[in-house]
């Protein structure tokens, strides 16, 4: 069994940045293993700009701001293996791979860390009543076929849900010379980043259809069409709304799930509400050793925010590697009232050097709020939003000084105002 | 005096512009929370612009598709012509970021550039 300090699973965003910063902590005995046949994971098909502006200071395309890493690793001299799919970890921070070169690698780690990404919801997730023709595919599918196999899956699409690459694909398609009639949301209001909506519909006089849903997919062989309806309150089709819209494609961006078929084997516990492991301040998971960050972890808007993430976990990993962290007392952060989900869950203040960022997300639109946080049942931060959408990852910075002046305090809850 | 409503794209945060305009003139930005959004809401009202991001093909390498992009910005109205100009480019193995695919599109002065590398196989 061959022995690595630290074994990245996953070569894209989360994993480069966290091998580098690892790296630079001085942890010299690194394996990224990566299921693709090449790094950067899916900023290869990212071919649009607008990444690295926090990072760089400058915008960026996708597989630009993969490569600036992927030349980092190979500078460094970090040690990495494509078309190598990971078959199992475990509680013992033992891996277990397969690719053609090495057959069966059986691999141990004093530190893993778990950064595969996400997967977008596939049809099969929505119950969408109507025939199983083909042409429906998910966004993510088609910028595959589009921007890295030069295929183009239809003529005339209908997009449902605007998420993000929902968005990118309707400008992109349109661009490549597709019809696209509509982006219909069920929700009343877009999950995409605003400068997305007038980049890629507004630009293109593609609509966006708020509060309406597919309630009737049409087709024998190949897609002839779709229904869709305005939805009420309670997301129910109103009746005699209907609009049968002609299309042979439909492509579905209606959310990612982090990807951890990996953790669960290897016993990590996962949060109900983002599917991604739980973790500390360290962004290590329930399982000593194991550490996480990016899209498995909680889906992100910005791959800036997850380097940051990444470069965080990367450096934790190190000071395990070298045991140089403090055990202790811990606080718990707790979301509620309106938020959905933090990241962490838990925090020793002794290893958050002069403070650390929680990550969250709301779950519906708020206009003119307050985020606070309490430590314990006092009020220490009030801070206040013209806007709080699902659609945009939110973070307060708790610095030490806070953790000191409330140092006897168990819980953090971090929560949504209205005054 | 009319005033326009947009939305910055310089950035994910997206602010609420409104743009003053006396006529043709811009007179004042408001809304913004940083300089880029303040170009972006005068350029917007005045000579709307944007980075064209698109694919070409390639010949001899690792992969048969190269992304591309415009240089710089160029005029919003032509983002379907230029587009259009990369139909047939076919660019010859190993390529590098920032390549130079094709020359002064449309005569704007800007150039399209490669976003990925690909290497040359044989």
């Amino acid at each position: 069994m061959q022995e690595y300090d630290l074994i990245i699973i996953g070569g894209g965003p989360a994993g480069l940045a966290a091998a580098v910063s690892a790296k630079e902590q001085g942890i010299d005995s690194i394996l990224i293993l990566e299921r693709d046949n090449q790094l950067g994971g899916i900023l290869n098909q990212c071919i649009h700009n607008g990444f690295g502006l926090h990072t760089f200071k400058e915008e960026l395309t996708g597989p630009e701001y993969s490569q600036r890493f992927i030349d980092k690793v190979i500078d460094l001299g970090i040690e990495y293996k494509l078309n190598t799919m990971v078959l199992d970890v475990n509680e013992d921070k033992q891996v277990t791979a397969v690719n053609s070169d090495d057959g069966i690698l059986e691999l141990k780690a004093k530190a893993i860390i778990l950064a595969m990404g996400c997967r977008e919801r596939p049809r099969g997730a929505l119950n969408i009543p109507g025939a199983r023709c083909a042409g429906i595919y998910t966004a993510g599918t088609a910028q595959k076929y589009v921007n890295v196999e030069g295929l183009m899956p239809g003529k005339v699409v209908v997009i449902l849900g605007s998420g993000d690459i929902g968005l990118i694909m309707a400008r992109r398609m349109t661009l490549e010379g597709a019809n696209v009639k509509a982006c219909v949301e069920l929700m009343p209001h877009s999950s995409g980043l605003k400068r997305n909506i007038v980049q890629c519909l507004d630009d293109f006089n593609i609509p966006l259809k708020l509060s309406t849903t597919i309630i009737n997919i049409h087709g024998h062989d190949r897609l002839c069409g779709v229904t869709i309806a305005q939805v009420d309150d309670n997301r129910k089709p109103i009746k005699g709304s209907e609009e049968y819209i002609a299309c042979d494609t439909l492509l579905l961006s209606v959310g990612l799930l982090p990807e951890n078929e990996l953790s669960r084997k290897a016993n990590v516990k996962l949060s109900k509400v983002t599917g991604g492991p739980l973790v500390d301040e360290r962004m290590q998971t329930s399982i000593p050793g194991i550490f996480t960050c990016g899209n498995v972890l909680h889906v992100h808007d910005l791959v800036d925010n997850v380097t940051t993430e990444s470069y965080t976990a990367g450096k934790n990993a190190a000071d395990s590697i070298k045991g140089i962290y403090k055990t202790g007392k811990t606080v718990e952060v707790i979301a509620t009232g309106g938020v959905r989900y933090t990241v962490p869950t838990t925090i020793n203040p002794e290893n958050i050097g002069n403070g650390i960022d929680v990550r969250f997300r709301v779950g519906e639109v708020h206009k003119a709020a307050y985020i606070s946080v309490y430590f314990d049942d006092t009020r220490e931060m009030h801070l206040k939003k013209k806007i709080l959408t699902p659609g945009e990852m939110e973070s307060v910075k708790l610095t030490k000084a806070v953790f000191d002046k409330y140092s006897d305090c168990t819980k953090i809850t971090i929560k949504v105002e209205k005054e | 005096m009319s005033i326009r409503e947009l939305t910055c794209i310089g950035c994910p945060v997206g602010c609420a512009l409104e743009v003053t305009l006396d006529g043709e003139k811009v007179i004042s930005v408001t809304g913004n929370t940083c300089k880029i959004g303040e170009n972006y809401g005068t350029k917007e009202c005045t000579n709307p612009t944007r980075v064209v991001t698109s694919s070409v093909l390639v010949s001899g390498g690792d992969s048969e598709i190269l992304p591309v992009k415009t240089k710089s910005d160029i005029p919003k109205n032509m983002i379907y012509d230029c587009v259009k100009a990369l139909k047939g480019v076919i660019v010859k193995a190993p390529v590098h970021i920032g390549d130079v695919v094709l020359k002064n599109v449309l005569g704007t002065g800007v150039d399209i550039i490669a976003t990925k590398n690909i290497k040359a196989v044989h």
